[in-house]
């Protein structure tokens, strides 16, 4: 019997000192893993820039959290769900890491977000589009950040539909993200009275799109609406124009982050109208940071870098607050507390992992209104994050 | 007697791995290995390149996948379901394919294959360029849960052994002897009354279903099939894993699988990862040009001379 209660007693002590240790950071690291697009068509809006991103989050942060060292280390996916899952995987499981970041192309951050909600570990999404994270494959582990294809949709279409364009024609990437486009821009130009009369789906990374030019252009089509992101965007307009399609009707770019818009010839792209999420020269606070950007990585941020720096902010303050970096309790501490600095305008990170913050509907601008290389957008108007996300699923609300 | 010794070395050491490395690259690796022995069957002792293997490693995963996402079978029963549709495919390409040779039978096979990959990249159930997502890993024989890496790692390790007698004993069979007569003197076995292209077609149809095992496993261990295992890429890398390790010995693939995989892990990830593939490439320019026979194939030449 006395030996029964020494056990027990020595059970409820090492109950005790392994709840104490829950409550601080395991094996004494906070490790950051940064999945991005180090060398392909999503380079410019998520590579290298997202990992400088993170890590001048973590030095703004004073590099330690409840006394214990932050560390930043990064991969490259190569664009490929195989690639990102099994790296995701070996981090998570072998490599300690606490949370993920980055998090590019929808189809890979698909498969690495199943493995991280497998593993109970937070994904931190900056420039992922596809809407399906927080709906279709929704998890209490998800956080998406930037924005998503029905802020796009919303925020881009619906304006030009209203404005007389209702024949649509699309061209879009054929994986997750450009489906996901898709879907919810047909949406919303049916609901408005327009129609689709064709659509061509390109892969990924397609690096001559005068098919699928031609195909939009015998489509009798008001608007062609590029469903596609990056360097593919770059590419399917510069065929629009050298077909002369740009004369024909109006092309309408649905997703363009400003270096892509930078490598555009502007006296095409000039006009085009676009949704985006952050723009670097809004006002001071915007310009201040971009300008710590651009000294270290050489060039504007799109808005997927300022949305990695502004995520990884708030997992870390989440991670103080809550005296843990325990991912049920830092995700709780992430919904509860608001996220709020110059990226996050009026934002509330919603119990479905959606941050809602403000958008912004911009024109790219013509050649005689810009100022320099840098001066890419007219901010045209302010959409409330509310108008510009869809509600909260019922069967996502993880409280 | 020696040779066995090594296996049981090779077996004890493959039995405590898991507890020093990552189960999953070790299980990865397993699977690579597998499907380089596969390869090896017809390259090493038919002396048939095909070009097309990836088709039979990705139609194995996707089967198994699709098994284990819409049917709910145990997954011992989705990997042989896998592996039979792989074979059943093996067998119809075998048919069109061995009766040509060299270069024909490479373009051959890599034509089918290529037909193989468009099927997957737009037919639905494949999920495309997303893959298939959030494969389960279910629970073996319904009651040991694969979740768990290590238990996953040792049906892994179990399949691989199974394959790896498989192929041990084909070679070493009559049937093995005939293949062997085929790849040295094509024309003298025809003399001697064996119907050369039924054998090429048996051993085509094996190597094709192994490929499949091998893939459907992988697709097990790391709950996604994807374009990748199809892309005629993975034909190729198969065949620089065979070539590093040694063509036509039986450790040989195993030993180039292994030196792949583990490049490809270490390297992806650190500074040298933009040069992996010029690493590579070197690699194989230095064993065509140095070693032709292997690092197995070398090493069994120096055992020959100093011991033998």
């Amino acid at each position: 019997m006395k030996m029964m209660k020494k056990t027990l007693l020595a059970a409820s002590v090492a109950a005790l000192a392994s709840s104490a240790a829950m409550a601080d950071i395991s094996d004494g690291k906070l490790k950051i893993g940064v999945l991005a697009d180090m060398g392909g068509v999503y380079a410019d809006i998520c590579g290298q820039g997202c990992v400088t991103a993170t890590e001048m989050a973590v030095e703004d942060f004073g590099g330690k959290v409840l006394g214990m060292p932050i560390e930043v280390i990064s991969a490259d996916d190569q664009l490929k769900p195989d690639v990102g899952s099994a790296i995701v995987r070996k981090w998570v499981e072998d490599e300690q890491v606490d949370v993920v970041g980055g998090l590019v192309s929808s189809a890979v951050v698909g498969a690495a977000t199943k493995v991280l909600t497998d593993a109970k570990k937070i994904a931190l999404i900056s420039t992922a589009a596809s809407n399906a994270f927080t709906t279709k494959q929704c998890s209490p582990y998800n956080v998406h950040w930037t924005y998503n294809v029905a802020a796009l949709a919303n925020g881009t279409v619906q304006p030009m539909v209203d404005a007389g364009n209702k024949k649509w024609f699309f061209i879009t990437a054929d994986y997750a993200f450009g489906h996901a486009l898709e879907d919810v821009a047909t949406k919303v130009i049916k609901e408005n009275g327009g129609e689709v009369v064709g659509v061509a789906r390109a892969p990924l990374s397609t690096t001559d799109f005068s098919s699928y030019i031609l195909q939009a252009q015998s489509s009798g089509a008001d608007v062609v609406a590029l469903a596609n992101a990056g360097n593919d965007t770059v590419n399917a307009l510069k065929a629009a124009s050298e077909f002369g399609l740009t004369e024909m009707m109006s092309v309408a770019g649905l997703l363009v982050f400003t270096p892509n818009a930078q490598a555009m010839d502007p006296n095409v792209a000039g006009g085009m109208r676009t949704t985006t999420g952050f723009y670097w020269d809004l006002d001071e606070q915007t310009r201040e940071w971009s300008k710590r950007f651009m000294e270290r990585h050489g060039s504007i941020p799109a808005m997927g870098h300022a949305g990695a720096y502004s995520m990884t902010m708030h997992y870390l303050k989440a991670v103080e607050a809550a005296g843990t970096d325990d991912s049920d309790a830092v995700i709780k501490k992430m919904k509860e507390m608001k996220p709020d600095d110059f990226f996050s305008r009026n934002a509330t990170l919603r119990a479905d992992g959606r941050m809602v913050h403000d958008m912004y509907y911009v024109e790219i601008k013509k050649p005689e209104e810009r100022r320099d290389g840098d001066d890419i957008f007219k901010v045209l108007s302010v959409i409330p994050g509310d108008k510009a996300y869809a509600p909260i699923l019922p069967e996502c609300n993880f409280k | 007697m020696k040779i066995n010794k090594l296996y049981l070395v090779l077996l004890l050491l493959a039995l405590v791995a898991p507890f020093f490395l990552y189960p999953v690259f070790l299980a990865k690796l397993l699977c690579f290995a597998l499907f380089a022995c596969a390869f090896n069957l017809m390259l090493g002792y038919v002396g048939l390149l095909s070009f097309g293997h990836a088709a039979f490693l990705g139609t194995g995963g996707y089967v198994t996948g699709w098994l284990m996402m819409n049917s709910g079978l145990t997954p011992e029963l989705a990997i042989l379901l896998g592996t039979l549709t792989a074979g059943a495919l093996g067998a119809l390409y075998g048919k069109l394919s061995v009766k040509r040779e060299g270069i024909y039978f490479a373009m051959v096979t890599l034509a089918l294959s290529q037909l193989v990959f468009f099927i997957y990249l737009q037919a639905p159930f494949t999920g495309g360029e997303d893959g298939m997502q959030g494969v389960p890993r279910g629970k073996l024989f319904g009651v040991i849960d694969l979740s768990d890496n290590i238990s996953m790692y040792y049906f892994v390790l179990a399949i691989f052994l199974f394959g790896f007698w498989l192929i041990h004993r084909t070679v070493h069979s009559p049937f093995g002897q005939v293949l062997k007569a085929i790849r040295e003197n094509e024309p003298r076995a025809t003399s001697l009354g064996y119907n050369v292209n039924d054998y090429k077609w048996v051993a085509f149809t094996i190597s094709a279903a192994l490929a499949g095992l091998a893939g459907s496993t992988k697709t097990l261990v790391f709950q996604l099939a994807s374009l990748t295992d199809v892309h005629w890429h993975m034909s190729g890398e198969v065949v620089l894993m065979t070539l590093v390790g040694g063509v036509g010995t039986i450790l040989g693939p195993v030993v180039g699988a292994g030196v792949i995989v583990t490049m490809q892990n270490y390297l992806s990830s650190g500074e040298l990862g933009n040069y992996l593939h010029i690493i590579m490439g070197l690699i194989f320019v230095i064993c065509v040009l140095a070693f032709r026979s292997g690092i197995v194939g070398e090493l069994q030449k120096v055992w020959k001379r100093n011991f033998g």
